[in-house]
């Protein structure tokens, strides 16, 4: 069952969050990640912390999204993806990278295969931090995204 | 009789516009609570229609005038078919155009609008959708004809007003074998042109087993919002036309306010009902396997088969045929 939606988290939301108005629908991006943060989105949007109730939404195009959750360290084939992707969403958009490995490559980092951290390829509004970040870390990022 | 009949139509198609979105809210919410979620509240489409109308509109490269004409001839099929069918009267000034064929025609025409769009786009996925729609709408339609003609038989006529008027009267209709048949074979009609489990997930992320979502992968902001409110208007008339020909009580035959006011409730009732159970329904079901889609569908048209001809030879006039 769900539990009790817990405060708001303190930080204020972020700007494009009246523009949405109580409504974000989310695009994951794998951009090499070793799928321990994807398993916690997963929970994010199960049952428990069910990040649906505040307006997120996952959706299956990014022309359909307004934020983009990445994760990973970049690697060298997924960096023009990763561009291309995030240029195809309709602004107002916003990125969010979730995970220590997308903020600064964390284990990853000096990899041959590895480009650099999200912040490197594209513009990133939110940073998630953690490895990997527990579920209610991703769920007040997205809550500062929907203003709920 | 003129101002109430122009009132019910406006009502209808009113009632429809607003009235979808906050059918799938419902439905969604019934969802989240069978699934033990707290769900995003009934009228978080309305949010999603309203942010999607402030995005950027984008025209991807390489799509055409079908493209961009799609999601608005979407939401107007949609519209005229809310303005034809008897949801609350049928005692309307547009009662003698309410044919079934030119119903479940405007329909077509909106399917194939949005199958033109997904091949316009371009992309792999849109002409998939298109095919894997266009399929199940050659299976779909020949259903819902005969059902809803099993129902004209008794009726002598195809006019749809005229049935509902005709069952209200005289319900041992609806209660016969013809009846039931053809109740059971509209319905699976319904889920397969409305896009629902078993025949498709509409929350699906799997582009492989996407069918209706597939087509609208290239679409953003302001169309995006308008193919939304266009399926949920489809499938709003579409349980309101299962409604209007299987449990019609409460629908005005006379012109008078009151029966007006009461059919409105009752239909916004009945519809958020079925809307419910569908729901609840969906949660139990899985989607079947694409290549079994045919296979389901085959026998609901045998259903409305047997629905006609049960329809012909049980009720001992023949009917006008």
């Amino acid at each position: 069952m769900a539990e009790e939606a817990p405060p708001r988290p303190q930080d204020a939301p972020v700007p494009a969050a009246r523009e949405l108005g109580g409504s974000a629908q989310v695009r994951c991006i794998d951009a090499g990640s070793c799928n321990g943060c994807e398993i916690e989105i997963g929970n994010a949007f199960g049952p428990v912390y069910d990040a649906e109730r505040y307006g997120a939404r996952l959706v299956a195009s990014p022309r359909h999204a307004d934020v983009a959750l990445v994760t990973g360290p970049v690697t060298r084939n997924m960096a023009e993806p990763l561009r291309r992707t995030v240029a195809a969403m309709p602004e107002p958009r916003l990125v969010v990278a979730i995970g220590d490995c997308a903020l600064n490559c964390g284990e990853f980092a000096g990899a041959y295969g590895v480009e650099g951290a999200v912040g490197d390829v594209v513009d990133v509004d939110l940073a998630v931090p953690g490895c990997p970040p527990r579920p209610e870390e991703i769920v007040s990022a997205l809550r500062r995204v929907t203003g709920r | 009789m003129n101002v109430i009949g122009y009132t019910a139509v406006v009502a209808q198609v009113a009632l429809v516009v607003a009235g979808a979105p906050l059918l799938t809210g419902l439905m969604r919410q019934v969802r989240a609570k069978l699934e033990g979620r707290a769900g995003a509240g009934l009228i978080q489409p309305w949010r999603d229609v309203r942010k999607l109308l402030r995005k950027q509109p984008i025209t991807p490269t390489g799509t055409g005038p079908a493209f961009r004409a799609a999601p608005a001839l979407l939401v107007a099929t949609a519209a005229v078919v809310a303005a034809l069918i008897p949801l609350v009267s049928t005692q309307t000034p547009v009662r003698r155009h309410a044919d079934l064929i030119v119903v479940v025609a405007l329909l077509a025409l909106g399917t194939v609008a949005l199958a033109l769009a997904g091949l316009d786009s371009g992309t792999a996925f849109g002409g998939m959708g298109s095919s894997r729609e266009m399929t199940v709408a050659g299976l779909v339609e020949p259903t819902m004809l005969l059902a809803v003609f099993a129902l004209s038989i008794p009726a002598g006529t195809t006019n749809l007003p005229a049935i509902v008027s005709g069952a209200i009267h005289d319900p041992t209709r609806l209660a016969s074998p013809a009846g039931l048949l053809a109740t059971a074979a509209l319905a699976v009609a319904v889920l397969a042109e409305a896009g629902r489990i078993p025949v498709d997930n509409p929350a699906t992320h799997l582009e492989l087993t996407m069918i209706h979502e597939a087509m609208v992968l290239e679409y953003a902001g302001p169309d995006l919002a308008l193919v939304e409110l266009g399926s949920q208007m489809r499938l709003t008339v579409l349980l309101g036309l299962l409604t209007s020909l299987f449990a019609p009580w409460g629908i005005a035959t006379s012109a008078t306010w009151t029966a007006l006011a009461i059919a409105l409730v009752l239909f916004a009732l009945k519809v958020a009902a079925l809307g419910a159970v569908l729901a609840a329904a969906e949660v139990f079901w899985a989607k079947v396997r694409l290549f079994r889609v045919p296979e389901l569908l085959a026998g609901s048209f045998l259903l409305a088969l047997l629905a006609v001809t049960a329809s012909y030879f049980l009720s001992g006039t023949g009917g006008g045929l």
